[in-house]
């Protein structure tokens, strides 16, 4: 596909990096606000599909690559399962950092109705940024490889 | 003929609708209700999340969302295999 005109790409050059912002604090305050993990990811995701459109095939394959991506994808997969797996002392996905509170990370307890603390909720902050890592590269890896696949149009 | 057979179906399928809407409970009161209060009362205790829906979709229900992790992991391994390129030349 080529490249769209320079309004659409000068627009995409402002936007790109509020929307992977935005993801990424959809991600990190799963455990607050609505959202998580996959919504995050999800949020990520769409904004490589705004610069896959933007800049068509020949740029995007510089900017995004593929092998890094499907990496990243398999890591955060892992990072879930070894995360459910650390608890496995009492049961399969035991959120050991909330419960005894010994370990002084993500530790913290609120009560009743509080504004927010990012460091509550136990092993969820950190298995929402492993949903999260892993739904934005997978959802990356299917944009790249579709919009990759389609025949230059002549 | 067709479209007497298709006005009849379309009543009876009114009806039994119509009698479902009605036997149906009030919004807002399920039958079975202890393990919304449950987690309503206990869920910030116990996980210490603001979220209610987080906390139990990544603690109570975690190995539902581990299996929706794999979907989507093999959701993506299809894409590739679909995708990939057999031959030389070929798509």
């Amino acid at each position: 596909m080529i490249p769209m005109s320079k309004i659409v790409r000068t627009i995409t050059n402002i936007l790109y990096v509020f929307i992977i912002g935005f993801g990424f604090y959809v991600i990190i305050h799963g455990h607050l606000t609505p959202g998580g993990g996959f919504q995050g990811g999800a949020v990520v995701a769409s904004a490589f599909a705004l610069l896959a459109v933007a800049y068509g095939r020949k740029k995007i394959v510089s900017m995004l690559n593929k092998e890094h991506l499907s990496v990243a994808e398999i890591s955060g997969l892992l990072a879930f399962i070894c995360l459910a797996f650390l608890g496995l002392g009492t049961v399969f996905f035991f959120n050991f950092l909330a419960v005894g509170r010994s370990i002084p990370v993500f530790s913290n307890t609120p009560a009743g109705i509080n504004p927010g603390d990012l460091n509550t909720a136990g092993i969820l902050p950190l298995m929402n940024i492993a949903v999260g890592v892993e739904v934005l590269s997978a959802l990356g890896v299917v944009i790249l490889t579709m919009f990759l696949g389609f025949k230059e149009g002549k | 003929m067709n479209k007497y057979v298709a006005a009849i179906a379309l009543i009876i399928v009114f009806i039994f609708m119509f009698l479902t809407a009605t036997y149906m409970h009030p919004f807002g009161e399920p039958e079975n209700q202890d393990m919304d209060q449950y987690m309503i009362e206990n869920a910030q205790n116990e996980t210490g999340a603001n979220n209610v829906v987080t906390s139990v979709v990544f603690d109570y229900r975690g190995y539902d969302t581990l299996g929706e992790a794999t979907v989507l992991f093999t959701a993506v391994m299809g894409v590739l295999v679909v995708y990939k390129k057999t031959r030389k030349g070929g798509e």
